[in-house]
């Protein structure tokens, strides 16, 4: 039994959680962008792990790296089917196209971020010009991938048999040359889903640059709106890292 | 200038350069980081599976740190709120666990 005067109990109405204070310390709007993001990462997430499954109830290639052809019977490796520039045909590049996309999106993530940082400061003018920026990085990185759908739906030149005595080329939702049906569908699930948050992504970021350029967010007295719209940015930033791991690299 | 009473009165503060350089620096550690993860692509033989893709998971785990760390603020919000994001996903990772194993337990009984 403790000494009762040595035990602290918090007097009544003096814990964060009584009210009159905000135990997050973040406002309603920006607490709410957390959440949903959250939720977000579950819906991500459990798209790339679906990925996982099957992929890894399907049978893995065998041979050697160098002598690996297209075929029905197992899963591709992802550096052969997604090894095309554009304006290079018949170059061999693989995963050079994804590698600088990537790059376009982390630069945008800086832009937002700097585009943030300058919100503080109530800087319009900077905020103006890194979040055209980054306008500019998400419209870039939108057509990057409309040129990697266009390419993978319309396929190689030599394509590959699905059914026996048949060649068919690129891919759709029921099959593709690269692989099994799955392969496709899933590059068309999870690449497409994510591009259509880096597409309400630059919705957003327009938005905001509109107010920022009409003079809104001056007249409100702060910026945070640029910090809510970041922190979707940023998200859509973090699942392309996951998406690149999963989808390309392993 | 008629409406000159409606204009704000906005005080812009001059940039904090030692922030600036910090989320500089954290953009170059995602590029480093980035060119890794080809150097592994294609250094390391498809043979080694497991280095590959655990390395793999190791570099992407340290992008999406520095990501929600540094970017998106995280490291430096209060604690509940820190742990409010952090903890509900070990269900992705209980997730991820479950439904490979399952995965590979399917692939064999796949003809």
């Amino acid at each position: 039994m403790a000494n009762p005067s040595t035990v602290t109990v918090p007097a009544p109405g003096k814990s964060v959680w009584d009210g009159g204070v905000s135990p997050m310390n973040a406002s309603y709007g920006k607490l709410m962008m957390w959440f949903f993001l959250l939720s977000d990462a579950f819906t991500f997430s459990a798209l790339l792990i679906t990925y996982g499954l099957v992929r890894s109830s399907h049978h893995a290639y065998e041979g050697a790296v160098e002598a690996f052809k297209f075929s029905q019977a197992y899963w591709p490796i992802p550096e052969k089917v997604f090894a095309s520039i554009p304006f290079f045909h018949n170059v061999n590049a693989p995963l050079v196209f994804v590698g600088l996309m990537t790059f376009i999106l982390i630069m945008s993530s800086v832009t937002m971020v700097l585009a943030v940082e300058a919100g503080h400061r109530m800087d319009r003018r900077a905020v103006e010009k890194w979040m055209l920026w980054t306008i500019i990085g998400g419209l870039t990185f939108l057509s990057c991938q409309a040129w990697e759908w266009t390419h993978f739906i319309h396929g190689t030149h030599t394509g590959s048999a699905v059914a026996e005595g048949t060649t068919f080329f690129g891919a759709n939702l029921r099959m593709n040359q690269y692989g099994p049906p799955d392969f496709a569908a899933f590059f068309f699930f999870i690449t497409g889903f994510h591009g259509f948050h880096v597409f309400s992504g630059v919705l957003l970021n327009f938005l905001v640059f509109y107010n920022t350029v009409t003079g809104v967010y001056d007249r409100r007295g702060h910026y945070e709106m640029v910090e809510k719209v970041g922190l979707y940015w940023h998200f859509v930033d973090l699942v392309w890292v996951f998406v690149f791991t999963f989808f390309y690299l392993v | 200038m008629a409406h000159i009473e409606d204009a704000p009165q906005v005080t812009v503060l001059p940039p904090d350069t030692t922030k600036i350089k910090k989320l500089w620096t954290v953009a170059g550690i995602l590029g480093l980081v980035t060119l890794l993860e080809f150097g592994v692509a294609f250094g390391v033989p498809h043979e080694m599976k497991d280095l590959r893709v655990w390395t793999f998971i190791l570099m992407t785990i340290v992008k999406a740190a520095y990501i929600v760390g540094e970017f998106m603020h995280l490291r430096y919000e209060v604690k509940v709120l820190l742990w409010s994001i952090l903890i509900p996903m070990v269900f992705v990772v209980w997730m991820l666990v479950a439904f490979v194993y399952e995965g590979m337990s399917i692939s064999d009984v796949r003809p």
